[in-house]
């Protein structure tokens, strides 16, 4: 799913909601040089704001259990490369059929689970219908309902009907764990196929790793990987900085940037995030029903200038939906100009010389209050009176995504390929443009990624036309490391953090 | 005694049944849906409806409530709506956190408060009695965070004689290493809580030392310090015991903020925790076991008290209690 609010210390743990809206995951690559000799029996640590609720991805574990299980402890039929790609992993290969509704995939040999047992189709079976089942609350499970049947016609072979044609299924099953239908109840334990098998949780505090000796590949480069779990920036900041933890997955408070930029003992890297921040309109609602006064609204916002207050110059500008990293990116950061002067052109066109008022529902943690402030003062300049109402994500949950109650609010949306939302015309902000919901669904039923990727395109350039919301930015990947560890992903797309290459000398 | 025990003792159920109830309708009351924590963004009706089912909050209130303390009195804290995990072993792995923090912190300030207290009073005209006083009242004015972040910076990340948070992932079985992760903790704790401790002991001190029976017992051929020991501390003990009661117990229900401070897996994280994915079962338990507690020190405290002074017992000066 798409929206996601837990970023930012303790107050933001109250978003569990939208916490649980699982996130996608992106092969990544090895970043990051490391000095010294490699010790192949290091234990890293890795600081963490997101621990998991529990573990089972199905069973709402967060964005924690994505962080630290997926493709360490668990692994899927494919897994997703850092540009986006799809790549075989537990499926050696894979046909379609000429309608595209069945798909019949043939097992890696000699692939056994952490407690051993070997791996064949009933396992597979087991765990796509886990994660379609009524009582699942996978984030996946919408995009993969369109599974009919998975029939298992030998231990080695796994032959899936859709009811639909989905362009998106082999991407979409790269969200899912393959786990040992023996294992019973995945809430505390896990059993998978992965470079590392779960080692001791101890709830509130830390989650370890082991690597696992009998894994088919290449061995997990470090003895040990703990995940160790703290409740603020700042905490996690004084955890590196005193050598409690290696490296931080993701670096949330740009401030203290400077005191590892200019220290030889840390490395600072920074990727492409997917996260956007959002002034979504409520397309539904007055004024914002018109074009022209939503266009002006993003034409009066200097986004740039936001980006240069909240990051200091990290992150990048985008002009819609779509991050770098998805395959149907474009630059159109052109489509939506900082210009005043157009803003106020817009407004008068739109019958509203002398600006209108609205409410701006802005989640309580960082760093909504401060775009708020930033937007309302823009705003001010071309005659818009903004009142900033501050809810706390639960509220935020029940009064915007549910009810749909407001005029405009703030949020982040994590996932990459969410721009098909807007083919949605009942999702919170009640974007309703015909032609777009019959583009998405048209790319949804591609035959070829090309055809799917021009099709989404389309969407792009329209929804950014039609500036059905003001795409604030990207948020930068900040990874800060000690300079001891190398082999980290970089980008770390969503939310997955691929430990098995990290190396510590 | 034993007539006053078993009052009390009484008295402290009841207490614990009262509050009970009231910590059970008051989480009720708190807005928002725990479904909500346990369903993805976009789920269905019928899956939040599915949620609450699972983990019964559509049925009557009463019914949530007697189910709730049928399972306390068999000592079972029922399960996590998040994790599904049971809530009692956890608590009990969090005391493991929570206890040693507490018990060293007021130890540590109790030995440094009570002689720091003393001096301050005795010696009040004296340079370093009129700096012990000042120290104190600033001390009364830090807020723990405020002092923990700084003795992370100047301690942890600057000296690395600490580590700046965290426990150990196998908690005590390494003990020197869970010590060192509690040392900074109680070191804050035990500093704020002395501030204000060292205040009491002072007045108390004072009060003492201008007593018609310490002016006696020096009359007669005391000493200053045998006169002290033999009837001034007991008589200082009787309103510091319920300061420190009060302290103990505002240490525990504070731990809290400290266990923030240092990332420490305790009670008070498991807490704040709990209540932001409105997990019942979770909050229910970790404050049924403070209010437990709570409740026993000041007990301990009543009894403490009556053991050190007789008059209490006997109802001669202060009256029946």
């Amino acid at each position: 799913m798409n929206t996601r609010s837990v970023r930012y210390a303790l107050p933001a743990v109250t978003a569990t909601a939208l916490a649980l809206t699982l996130t996608a995951c992106g092969g990544a690559p090895a970043g990051g040089t490391g000095s010294g000799k490699h010790n192949p029996d290091a234990t890293v640590s890795i600081g963490s704001l997101y621990e998991p609720q529990n573990l089972d991805n199905t069973g709402g574990g967060g964005q924690g259990v994505t962080e630290a299980l997926h493709g360490n402890v668990y692994e899927g039929l494919f897994r997703l490369t850092d540009t986006g790609k799809t790549e075989p992993l537990l499926a050696a290969s894979h046909q379609v059929s000429p309608d595209g509704l069945t798909y019949t995939f043939t097992l890696r040999d000699g692939v056994t689970f952490h407690s051993g047992k070997k791996l064949t189709s009933a396992d597979v079976k087991y765990s796509l219908e886990r994660v379609i089942a009524p009582a699942s609350q996978s984030a996946r499970k919408k995009n993969l309902s369109v599974i009919k049947t998975v029939e298992t016609p030998d231990p080695k072979t796994v032959r899936v009907t859709l009811s639909q044609k989905s362009i998106s299924f082999v991407y979409n099953l790269s969200y899912v764990w393959i786990v040992n239908s023996a294992a019973g109840d995945l809430r505390a334990t896990a059993d998978g196929t992965g470079p590392f098998k779960l080692g001791k949780w101890t709830r509130g505090s830390s989650l370890g790793l082991d690597r696992f000796t009998g894994y088919r590949g290449t061995a997990a480069a470090s003895k040990k990987v703990v995940y160790r779990y703290f409740k603020d920036a700042a905490a996690l900041n004084n955890a590196l900085l005193s050598n409690g933890v290696d490296l931080v997955t993701s670096q949330q408070s740009p401030d203290a940037l400077d005191r590892f930029k200019n220290n030889p003992a840390y490395k600072v890297t920074e990727g492409d995030s997917t996260t956007k921040l959002l002034l979504a309109f409520n397309d539904k609602a007055k004024p914002f029903t018109d074009v022209k006064v939503r266009r002006a609204v993003a034409a009066a916002v200097d986004d740039k200038k936001l980006l240069e207050s909240v990051w200091g110059g990290h992150g990048k500008l985008i002009g819609s939906m779509v991050p770098p990293t998805d395959p149907w990116y474009e630059d159109l950061t052109g489509t939506d100009p900082y210009d005043p002067a157009l803003a106020k052109k817009l407004l008068a066109e739109a019958g509203y010389a002398d600006g209108f008022t609205f409410t701006l529902q802005t989640p309580s943690y960082d760093p909504h209050p401060t775009a708020a402030t930033f937007i309302a003062a823009q705003l001010a300049k071309v005659g818009i009176k903004v009142k900033i109402n501050t809810i706390t994500p639960d509220e935020w949950y029940t009064k915007v995504y549910k009810n749909k109650d407001f005029d405009a609010t703030l949020q982040e949306h994590v996932n990459d390929r969410d721009l098909v939302w807007y083919g949605n015309p009942d999702f919170y902000w009640g974007y309703n443009n015909p032609q777009v919901t019959q583009w998405v669904d048209e790319a949804e039923r591609s035959t070829t990624p090309a055809q799917q990727t021009e099709l989404l395109k389309k969407v792009n350039r329209t929804t950014a036309q039609e500036a059905a919301s003001e795409w604030l930015y990207l948020y930068p990947q900040i990874v800060v490391a000690s300079s001891k560890v190398s082999g980290y992903p970089l980008n770390g797309l969503n939310s997955q953090f691929h430990a098995f290459d990290i190396k510590k000398s | 005694m034993a007539r006053y025990l078993l009052r009390r003792s009484a008295l402290l159920l009841l207490s614990l049944g009262l509050a009970t109830v009231v910590l059970f309708i008051l989480l009720r009351m708190l807005p928002g849906d725990p479904a909500n924590a346990l369903t993805a963004v976009g789920a269905t009706d019928e899956q939040i409806a599915a949620a609450r089912a699972a983990i019964g909050s559509d049925r009557p209130l009463p019914e949530q409530f007697t189910h709730w303390t049928g399972q306390l009195l068999r000592g079972d804290f029922g399960n996590s709506f998040v994790s599904s995990l049971p809530v009692g072993p956890e608590i009990a792995t969090r005391l493991q956190v929570t206890l040693p923090l507490t018990a060293a912190a007021f130890l540590l300030a109790v030995l440094v408060a009570v002689p720091a207290g003393f001096i301050a009073a005795h010696r009040r005209h004296t340079w370093y009695g009129t700096l012990l006083s000042g120290v104190s009242q600033l001390g009364i004015a830090v807020p723990v965070f405020w002092l923990g972040m700084i003795l992370v910076a100047v301690l942890a990340v600057n000296a690395r004689w600490f580590p700046s948070g965290g426990f150990p992932p196998d908690g005590w079985a390494d003990p020197a290493e869970a010590v060192r992760s509690l040392a900074l903790p109680v070191i804050t704790v035990a500093l704020v809580m002395s501030a204000s401790l060292i205040r009491y002991v002072r007045s108390a001190a004072l009060d003492v030392l201008g007593s018609d029976y310490l002016r006696t017992a020096r009359a007669l051929g005391g000493t200053f310090g045998g006169a002290m020991w033999r009837h001034g501390l007991r008589n200082a003990s009787v309103p510091v015991i319920s300061v420190l009661g009060i302290e103990l117990a505002s240490t525990l229900l504070g731990a809290v903020v400290v266990e923030s401070v240092f990332a420490l897996p305790g009670l008070g994280s498991q807490l704040t925790t709990g209540i932001s994915q409105h997990d019942y079962p979770v909050i229910q338990g970790v404050l049924f076991v403070s209010t437990l507690a709570v409740l026993l020190i000041g007990f301990a405290a009543d009894v403490v008290q009556r053991f050190v002074d007789p008059r209490l017992r006997g109802g001669l000066a202060g009256g029946a209690r």
